[in-house]
């Protein structure tokens, strides 16, 4: 197995920033939070990705609908020994509540952060609740990072120990203003991004375009660029997808190729174009990695991330088994 | 089209308009704050948001930033986002909440390329809302300046 070697000037202790900071493809995966009061079900779902991803996202409320929060997912998860992406999105919640939400997330040893806009609840299960959107994405970064950097919250008041987070936004080229989601990228690296997961690329041509912009501005030296992909289920699902749910672009010619596949091998194909897809991006400047977000098929991550030749993920060094990104913080505060 | 809308897409003018009357609001500033700023923001307040709301749905946020957002209205944003777009916007440009209506950062952005003075203004980082001035003259608190008083951690970032 591969090791990192610590990078000194990491932000965090976590295995996510580590892996990216050495150079290495890093592959991240998205844990959908159960609608259940038992860990064990996280704990199942989590075993099956921390072996083969280098950090697993705790989803916050995705699509609106309510889940297990992401905060407690990841107090979860650092208990157990992962280390766990934790996504705060600006839809539930308001300035006070996402610093506190932050501060305790780092105390229980959480080193990742991904600020998001959020889905609108008009799209989720429950489209009578408020929104608060009190924060937008930008606002969400910088504060983060102020947290951070000058250990204080928003209002100056002093934070004693301040929380050191690998800091993450979203991206999303896929939808319009296309001339201007480079420019949004770079607004966020500005605020405080340290990596960026997007939002699922089947249109690699269209990325590949963007990431030319990006890589014309220099931004893919000032950030980790993931790029999100994901398995589709059958033509249906695709269909679904690029209907119903926001900011998803699926290009005719992937939904033809899945219409045109047999019933049982269909899957099987989602898969493969999934496969298809890391391996093309792979090869494009600036890309630092992958977010794999298998939604109700976490089952195929393991699959895709082996068949991608992403396999064996990198291991730290000296940490236990598997290593914790709380034990981390704990050695390194004890010294 | 409405007049607002007009307007709107004529972004050009609407900039020549609010350079005028910032240089009108300030030459007036010694009277006003003789007068009081208060008494002035409550025998304003109902004019301006007459008139920003016939041109542009001014939701009455008291702290206009509408040039550095080609003269559109962040917080018409289902979402009020001033610093650009969600991920949520669809093919044709619509916006994620209302499908019937136009992203406001789409028409924004496209605005803002018409405008010389302050259109390069929306690629700057825009700080929370001060949910404290809602309601309020933005003009007034243009003079006072606390529009542009943020947090105090915020500093420069």
């Amino acid at each position: 197995m591969v090791e990192v070697q610590l990078d000194t000037q990491c932000l965090s202790e976590g295995r996510l920033e580590h892996v990216l900071r050495s150079g290495r493809f890093a592959v991240t995966a998205e844990l959908n939070p159960p609608d259940s009061a038992d860990p064990q079900e996280v704990y199942e779902a989590a075993l099956v990705l921390s072996e083969v991803c280098d950090a697993i996202n705790a989803t916050d409320g995705a699509g609106a609908n309510c889940h297990m929060s992401s905060v407690a997912m990841c107090a979860l998860l650092t208990r157990a020994g992962y280390a766990p992406v934790f996504q705060v999105s600006c839809r539930d919640r308001n300035r006070i509540a996402i610093q506190g939400d932050v501060l305790g997330a780092a105390a229980m040893g959480v080193c990742n952060v991904l600020c998001l806009t959020g889905d609108d609840v008009s799209v989720g299960d429950q489209p009578q609740a408020k929104r608060v959107f009190d924060f937008d994405s930008i606002q969400l970064l910088r504060t983060i990072k102020i947290m951070r950097d000058r250990g204080m919250f928003l209002s100056g008041r002093k934070i004693t120990d301040p929380p050191q987070l690998f800091i993450g936004a979203v991206s999303n080229p896929f939808v319009p203003p296309y001339d201007w989601r480079a420019q949004r990228l770079a607004k966020k690296i500005e605020a405080g991004a340290d990596f960026i997961q997007s939002q699922y690329c089947f249109d690699v041509p269209r990325f590949r375009q963007f990431m030319r912009q990006v890589c014309d501005l220099g931004l893919h030296k000032k950030v980790f660029y993931l790029v999100g992909v994901g398995p589709l289920r059958s033509d249906k699902t695709a269909e679904f997808m690029r209907t119903r749910v926001p900011g998803i672009h699926i290009p005719d010619e992937i939904v033809e190729r899945l219409h045109k596949t047999p019933p049982q091998k269909k899957r099987e194909e989602g898969k493969r174009i999934c496969v298809e897809i890391i391996q093309q991006v792979r090869e494009i400047e600036g890309v630092a990695g992958v977010h794999v977000m298998a939604y109700r098929q976490e089952e195929l991550v393991a699959e895709i991330i082996e068949e991608a030749g992403l396999l064996p993920r990198p291991r730290r060094i000296g940490g236990p088994e598997p290593d914790s990104d709380r034990d981390r913080v704990r050695r390194s505060k004890s010294k | 089209m409405s007049i607002g809308k007009w307007l709107q897409n004529h972004p050009r003018l609407l900039e020549r308009a609010y350079q005028f009357s910032h240089w009108f609001f300030k030459r007036l500033n010694p009277l006003i704050s003789r007068f009081g700023y208060q008494r002035t923001d409550r025998l304003m307040r109902t004019g301006e948001e007459w008139s920003k709301k016939i041109i542009f749905d001014c939701r009455m946020c008291g702290q206009c930033i509408l040039h550095s957002t080609g003269m559109t209205c962040p917080m018409t944003c289902p979402k009020n986002l001033r610093n650009g777009p969600c991920g949520g916007v669809r093919a044709n440009g619509c916006c994620e909440v209302i499908p019937e209506m136009k992203c406001i950062w789409v028409e924004a952005y496209e605005r803002s390329l018409d405008m010389p003075v302050f259109g390069p203004d929306i690629i700057h980082i825009q700080p929370p809302v001060n949910r404290q001035l809602e309601g309020s003259s933005a003009w007034i608190n243009m003079l006072t300046e606390v529009d542009k008083s943020v947090p105090r951690g915020w500093g420069n970032g």
